[in-house]
């Protein structure tokens, strides 16, 4: 019997197999960040162990940094020694590291691509849920806690047991106006937020296919929000143009020979995977959520269900709940749900497509009164191209405020925050309750979607205008 | 870590399903450089409640929780282990675990209980009838035990022979460190190393 995509990268990671222990596999690239790694760091100096490989490791600033005046320094004194924590470390480790100010700094998942280091058929981890972002090439790349970064600044490897793999299939075409993001809000709405537990997920067919790499991660990066660890597509010619002549992809020779290994990297016609689902892609439409989960979503066009709907007790009473901190009603069209902050940005949607994206709707129209609209790049580098390109002065001619690269308001470690009962239309991956800053309430959307709610103040479609 | 054989304590009855990782510890709360003091921000916005379990005087010395299913979706910050071990927490009883959450606890020493819902819904009515009902949930024969009923509950051998001996997983790596090292010995070339960084 063949083996699926996941499997083949896993087996050749595999260092160590032996019955009765989980496997021992791998590391080729350790993304670090300042949030999950100084206790980790405390730990190799309590045991005296050193880094294992500072030349698979590479660090940035982006969690917990401000989007503005970002040549000061920190205003938060906690914030900010968290951040010359990870300065202090990465110096005594011998960890590249991109600070604030630098032109590499960026969310740690928009950097690694955009740098060429991330690969297909590698193993990459880091100590934020969103690491399935890199899955897009390929990679198999998953989250880890901060126990887990401490085996692999000690060890470059993670006794892991095997996952279970589900393929999920979308075949077909988006209409206009559809994007990656609506793909993944409605697969998550369909899996369920539990639904991907302990499998690696596989999207394929020709929907994804079709999609550029950069609407490839925003799909993978959101496979956590589906239960999942992580989640892959096969390398293909997208891909190999994507990588070659970014810094860090093989050059000559060595081009040839990784284009070699990784034609070869995708799920064989008689693999067998636990779990299979499909999504039929001319029936999609624009989606957001509702609630105060992802799974929680409906098509714009739709209007909030009832709770009493739902067949599961469980999902009943998360339903309830979600509608009382969201403050909305069973039967509301979504379309009339008035926003008060959009927030363009993250590692799902913060890269260049998805502000070019953003600032042709936007161009030469106003965010709409008493709304404001955050437009906040996935990295510096990200930030720098739209300049070039002119997308800043398409927001600001707007209205809406153009920020320094990092996360932002995705998480709200940072100033930027949502105000009790404020409400946003937001790029980001998770709409929990107070996820955005405290009793803020928010629902998830495309960067299309994002644009056209700036400029009409309640949740809309670039069709509406 | 310190050894984990058995636990006997009284229990929180959370009936919450899909909390969380912003539940359990908001961000704001996770800007700390230590392993300690993440207590303060253990279901800070729920906390705000004094309706909230949480904040009744019945339930204050639990050292279990007993929650709803798909407890710690979400983030990979092992801040919310530390939240709830910081709290007190010993174990944490669920029919389902986000996988990193699940993770990350067996790396930290908060034991992960699965039990049917069912079993859950049984020891929520039997705590908010006694909160002080006793409970214990044995890692050496993995079951959970309280007045005559007894759940067995899985545990794969490895992990629980890891939680009982108090092992440094690290440690039990690096005793296998040569296969790391014939490992990378025949690794592919052309895969990208971060040093030095390339224009």
């Amino acid at each position: 019997m063949g083996k699926t995509l996941a499997e083949k990268v896993w087996d050749d990671h595999l260092v160590r197999s032996a019955d009765g222990e989980p496997d021992l596999l791998y590391v080729d690239l350790h993304l670090i960040h300042e949030v999950t790694s100084p206790q980790a760091f405390d730990g190799l100096r309590l045991a005296k162990r050193a880094v294992r490989r500072p030349d698979l490791t590479l660090a940035t600033e982006d969690h917990n940094v401000p989007t503005l005046d970002i040549d000061k320094p920190i205003a938060d004194p906690i914030s900010r020694l968290q951040v010359d924590t990870l300065r202090k470390n990465c110096q005594e480790f011998g960890i590249r590291l991109h600070s604030l100010g630098d032109v590499e700094q960026g969310i740690v998942h928009v950097v690694g691509p955009q740098l060429g280091l991330t690969q297909p058929g590698m193993t990459i981890v880091c100590g934020d849920s969103h690491t399935s972002t890199h899955g897009a090439f390929g990679a198999l790349a998953f989250g880890i806690g901060t126990s887990e970064v401490e085996h692999v600044l000690a060890t470059q490897t993670l006794p892991l047991t095997r996952p279970k793999t589900m393929a999920i299939s979308v075949e077909g075409e988006l209409k206009p106006g559809v994007t990656s993001k609506d793909i993944i809000l409605a697969i998550i709405a369909k899996v369920g937020t539990g639904g991907g537990q302990g499998h690696i997920l596989e999207y394929r067919g020709s929907a994804i296919t079709a999609l550029s790499m950069e609407g490839r991660m925003t799909i993978c990066n959101m496979s956590i929000e589906a239960g999942a660890r992580a989640g892959l597509i096969a390398p293909d010619e997208t891909t190999f143009a994507y990588l070659r002549d970014r810094p860090h992809a093989p050059k000559g020779q060595e081009w040839d020979r990784a284009l070699a290994y990784w034609s070869a990297l995708r799920s064989d016609s008689d693999a067998r995977f636990d779990r299979e689902i499909t999504l039929d892609a001319n029936q999609l439409s624009p989606f957001v959520t509702w609630g105060t989960n992802p799974g929680q979503g409906i098509a714009l066009d739709g209007a909030i269900p009832n709770p009493e709907d739902f067949a599961d007790p469980e999902e009943v009473s998360a339903a309830q709940r979600a509608l009382v901190y969201m403050d909305l009603k069973a039967g509301t069209p979504m379309k009339s749900i008035k926003i008060d902050t959009v927030f363009l940005g993250s590692c799902t949607n913060g890269r260049i497509e998805d502000l070019r994206a953003a600032a042709q709707i936007i161009k030469g129209k106003k965010v709409a009164a008493n709304t404001r609209m955050l437009v906040v790049p996935g990295s510096a580098r990200v930030r720098l191209q739209a300049e070039e390109e002119g997308l800043d002065r398409l927001f600001l001619e707007a209205g809406a405020e153009w920020r320094s690269a990092g996360c932002s308001m995705c998480l709200g470690m940072n100033p930027d925050q949502l105000t009790p009962g404020e409400r946003s239309a937001s790029t980001s991956n998770r709409n929990f309750e107070g996820r955005q800053g405290k009793g803020g309430r928010t629902h998830l959307v495309s960067p299309l979607v994002a644009a056209a709610t700036a400029l009409r103040g309640t949740l809309s479609s670039p069709a509406d205008l | 870590m310190e050894k984990f054989l058995s636990h006997t304590g009284s229990a929180l009855p959370l009936r919450r399903s899909n909390v969380d990782t912003d539940q359990i510890i908001p961000a704001v709360y996770l800007k700390r450089v230590t392993r300690s003091g993440f207590e303060d921000g253990l279901f800070a916005a729920w906390r705000s409640d004094p309706d909230f379990v949480l904040n009744k005087a019945e339930y204050s010395k639990a050292s279990i929780l007993v929650v709803g299913a798909d407890f710690g979706t979400g983030s990979s910050r092992e801040h919310a282990v530390w939240a709830l071990q910081n709290y007190g927490f010993r174990v944490v009883i669920s029919s389902r675990f986000a996988d990193i959450f699940r993770g990350n606890s067996l790396k930290a020493g908060l034991l992960p209980v699965i039990l049917p819902q069912a079993d859950v819904e049984a020891l929520w009515s039997a705590v908010e009838a006694e909160p002080t009902l006793e409970i214990k949930v044995d890692l050496q024969t993995r079951l959970v035990s309280y007045r005559n009923q007894v759940i067995s509950f899985d545990l794969d051998d490895y992990t629980r022979w890891r939680l009982m001996e108090g092992l440094d997983d690290i440690g039990l790596t690096l005793r296998n460190i040569h296969e790391v090292e014939n490992f990378e010995e025949k690794g592919a070339k052309f895969k990208p190393k971060t040093l030095p960084a390339l224009p």
